[in-house]
């Protein structure tokens, strides 16, 4: 029997990504400090993240699309399947706080009023079973 | 016997989902001198630390908490979520960094006196580290955990980002010298300081199982019986979402999840009711009972 938890909740597939005037890192520039022109491609993030199966592009991949101004990267899954565990973060050999990057391009979305979670799917079992601090940071990070 | 306070701040979770970790927290505490005094005004710290620079809004709940710690003239909290000890000690390493930032939250609130920045937050696997020592713990071990072999599990926020970290971000030892400590066997593990899906659980179900399918399937191959960990939701993931792989990878079998405090609590003889292990999906009591240390 197919659950309404079983349903996706997930919203982007509808390419809800707002359309953004201006280059993508002159608009990350407001959002983060960080240097991304000064990423080399060396993938060292890729390697070490958890989720890198699941996503379409991969962390480094992302980095180069905001270089390139392709702004088709505000649709992509990895920024939401990126659950800011630092660990490219930690390890990066050109000091960039990916996660922070990451943060950042949800933000954008996020800051245009759009939902990535629909959280209408939640069963009432889930909402007794799973952590709050789980929901929290979902809302946290997926809701805008 | 005279105990020594130490203010605790409980967090959402403890109070709802991680009663056993709370609870068995507590016990321990008071079989070491101590006493858990609940901050008597507290709220949500977020769960996630505000990451984009602009937004200062999101460190008012945690700086509220250290304001209210600050009222009852206490110089530490004693935190048990990693979540929350994460988020509060990065709201506090922002405004120690940051004066503007610090003066900026304080003209938002406005019933509350200003942060002085005086609070540490230990969480308190920290503690039990740093205040009471693993070699004193060892001396109270009445039933040392002989032939357990046990994973350490860090998961994300105890170890990073590295200016909050309990340990060292790479190469962390304190699980690992606990569990010797307890008298059990560390199985080393490769994936123990890698993300166990974290919020996931909710929106990428199947991810987050074979999320705790990775984590755990190389140290089983190993040996390991059991997980120890310290998160309340690594502890869902590894547990709920890591029963549900079994479905997905044939022939897996997930072990059981322990918080370390449960662990703790049953080297140290305590009440075994306070570890609530009917509350777990992997039930970890054959094992215990596989290994003599509880009847």
């Amino acid at each position: 029997m197919s659950t309404a938890a079983e349903k996706d909740c997930r919203h982007n597939e509808k390419n809800l990504a707002p359309e953004i005037k201006g280059r993508l890192i002159d608009e990350l520039e407001d959002l983060c400090e960080e240097d991304i022109f000064g990423c080399y491609q060396c993938g060292t993030c890729a390697a070490g993240c958890p989720f890198v199966e699941e996503m379409d592009l991969t962390p480094d991949e992302v980095l180069r699309y905001v270089i390139l101004d392709k702004k088709e990267v505000l649709n992509s899954r990895t920024i939401w399947l990126c659950s800011s565990c630092f660990a490219c973060a930690e390890r990066c050999p050109r000091d960039i706080n990916i996660t922070v990057v990451m943060e950042a391009l949800r933000q954008l979305i996020l800051r245009k009023n759009v939902d990535e979670t629909d959280i209408e799917c939640l069963t009432e079992e889930e909402k007794r079973k799973i952590p709050q601090i789980a929901f929290v940071s979902l809302f946290r990070k997926n809701i805008g | 016997m005279r105990f020594m306070e130490l203010l605790y701040y409980p967090g959402c979770t403890l109070k709802t989902s991680a009663k056993d970790l709370e609870a068995t927290a507590i016990k321990i505490a008071e079989e070491l001198g101590y006493s858990f005094k609940e901050m008597e005004e507290w709220n949500c710290c977020g769960v996630v630390a505000s990451l984009t620079s602009d937004d200062l809004m999101h460190h008012l709940a945690p700086l509220r908490n250290l304001i209210h710690a600050e009222d009852e003239g206490a110089d530490k909290i004693v935190v048990l979520c990693d979540m929350c000890a994460n988020t509060l000690k990065q709201t506090s390493l922002r405004v120690k960094e940051s004066k503007d930032d610090l003066e900026t939250l304080n003209s938002f609130m406005d019933k509350e006196n200003d942060y002085k920045g005086t609070i540490e937050i230990v969480h308190f696997l920290e503690f039990l580290r740093d205040e009471v020592g693993f070699a004193q713990l060892k001396k109270k071990v009445k039933k040392p955990l002989k032939g357990l072999r046990v994973m350490p599990y860090y998961g994300c926020v105890l170890l990073r980002p590295r200016e909050v970290a309990i340990d060292d971000a790479e190469d962390p030892v304190i699980m690992s010298d606990l569990l010797r400590a307890l008298g059990a066997e560390v199985v080393d593990n490769p994936f123990k300081i890698e993300c166990c899906g974290s919020y996931h659980t909710i929106d990428e179900k199947e991810a987050t199982s074979k999320r705790a399918h990775r984590i755990t399937n190389f140290a089983r191959d190993r040996g390991a019986e059991a997980i120890m960990l310290s998160c309340p939701l690594c502890r869902f993931n590894l547990d709920a979402r890591g029963k549900e792989a079994e479905k997905i990878f044939e022939g897996y079998e997930q072990i059981p999840a322990f918080y370390y405090t449960q662990l703790i609590a049953i080297a140290l003889d305590l009440d075994i009711d306070a570890c609530g292990f009917d509350s777990q999906e992997v039930d970890p009591l054959p094992l215990l009972k596989d290994k003599g240390v509880v009847e």
